[in-house]
């Protein structure tokens, strides 16, 4: 089995979120970047499911020079080769053009990524790759076997899961708990740098967006403490100043 | 011209979400036509008028009973250019997310989620986004003649004062290839009010100690008419299902009351839950990162809070 991870390159949970010029660009300096965490999942799967059945995986990230330590986790992981396109993904559709030009190439039975990134948030790229190459794409997944060219799996809805059957090629949004997320043993980390990563350009430059500008939320007002032995007084903040009961 | 919206049915209802949509388009143009799939009476569709849809089409054969996103994206693609829409509306969910990444294919169009606000048409169509996850915004510019809007959950207010709106069967043309995901069953909670949808949510951490000491939250979460929610570590332990993490990786909810009890409030937890509009934090740390983000905060033993905190709501309730 054929299988393409999509990985996004991403600030740390935990960075400090800040803009320059002017808040048109994102401030990198201190962030600590990773795998996005659905995407760790996704592929934490595709390793799961080439040990279970050989194959191969090929993980893939629209991004400049500076994600490529990105990439080379992911090899580190148990991905066989990288794929680098070699441009900044400023736009759902521009980043969906990229994975579906080189899927079509690869001719994969599975591609795989999270369910979103935790930068953009937009959700919506492996819904248009699978749009692009007429497959089916199903997000968000909590589960996935195959058997044969089939594919059993569950997606999250509202409130719940629901099961699901398909035969491959699909494209898939992955969550938790669909595995646990891996990580790089020694090995992996000595294999992962004479693994191949390719540099390919951009196939097709399209863009539907433009990006104006960013905002910060407005500051949050301080906590307002209550004491514990007096929690009826918790109930009539909540009832007569935030009107939320 | 008109704005076509994608409306979900829950239980034979238009999802709150939905209204949302609809009042959210009716602000951009009047003339709203909503899309409904799947089992739903006449008297409940006509809901969607009060919010300010002019039409409702509904699409009823029962193939579409099953949320089927290659379906319906092939269906709204095919009602939007009978209505002469350029501008589809839906809620983000977890249907809504992937049939609005397919129909903008389909339909050559720009497309945003998580706007949080209405557009601003003076030079372009600019729509406000929340993005790395709450922590900031973005405003984009959707710069095709035809776009997708995914409004994120709260960021609309639900009209009420519209009016009767005609309700026309809807039958797309169907295509093989787009029924070829089987759905083999549905699980959903038992709980009268789903985690996604709920208005007030009161949630557990490991500071509960154990799943045994669960009843506490839910007799809170039922006083309240609550949702039940949990942090990572307790699903990841089993205290608790998955469908109740609340976080970064889990469930993200945007209710107008998030009740933590001894969460710490790690950066992760608080990414899921920061779009509440009142958050109460209840933790016997009182260096809990979690009040940093609060509205009101109690520093005490949840043992002992919690059930003073039902028995004072149920005093006011009567």
């Amino acid at each position: 089995m054929k299988i393409l991870v999509c990985i996004t390159h991403v600030p740390d949970t935990t960075s400090k979120i800040s803009f320059t010029d002017n808040n048109t660009k994102f401030d990198k300096t201190g962030v600590q970047y990773i795998i996005g965490p659905y995407d760790d999942y996704a592929l934490a799967r595709a390793v799961e499911l080439k040990e279970q059945s050989s194959g191969s995986i090929t993980v893939l990230n629209v991004g400049e020079a500076e994600t490529e330590p990105t990439l080379r986790k992911a090899l580190a992981i148990g991905a066989d080769d990288a794929i680098r396109v070699n441009a900044d993904p400023v736009d759902s559709f521009f980043v969906a053009n990229q994975i579906a030009n080189i899927a079509k190439e690869g001719n994969y039975d599975l591609i795989m990524m999270g369910r979103e990134s935790i930068d953009f948030n937009n959700g919506v790229v492996h819904g248009m790759v699978a749009e692009i190459l007429g497959i089916p794409g199903l997000s968000p997944v909590m589960t996935l076997d195959i058997e044969g060219t089939t594919a059993k799996m569950t997606r999250e809805i509202e409130g719940g899961k629901e099961s699901l059957e398909a035969e491959l090629p699909l494209v898939l949004g992955c969550q938790e708990p669909i595995a646990e997320w891996k990580i790089p043993n020694m090995r992996g980390i000595m294999t992962a740098r004479s693994k191949p990563l390719n540099v390919v350009e951009p196939s097709d430059n399209s863009v539907r967006t433009q990006l104006n500008n960013y905002e910060m939320p407005a500051e949050k007002g301080a906590v307002k403490m209550v004491d514990a032995d007096n929690v009826s007084e918790l109930v009539n903040l909540l009832k007569n100043e935030a009107k939320v009961i | 011209m008109s704005i076509l919206v994608f409306i979900e049915i829950s239980e034979g209802e238009i999802k709150k979400t939905s209204l949302e949509a609809i009042s959210y388009a009716s602000n951009i143009e009047s003339g709203v036509t909503a899309i409904a799939f799947g089992e739903a009476s006449e008297e409940n569709l006509k809901v969607a008028g009060k919010a300010g849809a002019s039409k409702v089409l509904h699409v009823s054969d029962d193939k579409y009973n099953e949320a089927n996103i290659q379906a319906y994206a092939s269906a709204i693609a095919k009602a939007a250019e009978s209505e002469g829409a350029e501008t589809i509306v839906l809620a983000n969910s977890s249907l809504g997310d992937p049939v609005a990444a397919r129909l903008s294919i389909k339909m050559g169009a720009s497309l945003a989620s998580n706007v949080v606000a209405a557009p601003d048409t003076s030079n372009g169509f600019v729509v406000k986004r929340s993005i790395y996850t709450g922590k900031a915004f973005a405003n984009v510019d959707l710069t095709e003649g035809k776009r997708i809007i995914g409004i994120k959950k709260n960021a609309a207010t639900i009209k009420e004062d519209g009016g009767d709106p005609s309700i026309e069967t809807f039958s797309p043309d169907e295509n093989a290839d787009d029924f070829k995901v089987k759905v083999l069953s549905q699980e959903k909670a038992s709980g009268d009010v789903l985690l996604p949808e709920a208005e007030i949510v009161v949630s557990g951490g490991r500071g509960l100690k154990g799943p045994e000491n669960w009843g506490m939250i839910e007799e809170l979460a039922k006083t309240l008419g609550a949702a039940t929610a949990c942090s990572k570590p307790v699903s990841d332990m089993d205290w608790r299902p998955h469908h109740e993490h609340v976080g970064q990786t889990g469930i993200k909810v945007a209710p107008s009351l998030y009740i933590a009890v001894g969460i710490s409030g790690a950066i992760q937890h608080l990414a899921g839950v920061n779009a509440s509009k009142c958050i109460v934090v209840i933790n016997k740390d009182e260096e809990a990162p979690f009040f940093k983000a609060a509205d009101y905060g109690i520093v005490g033993d949840a043992f002992e809070v919690v059930p003073k905190l039902t028995e004072a709501i149920k005093a006011i309730n009567g």
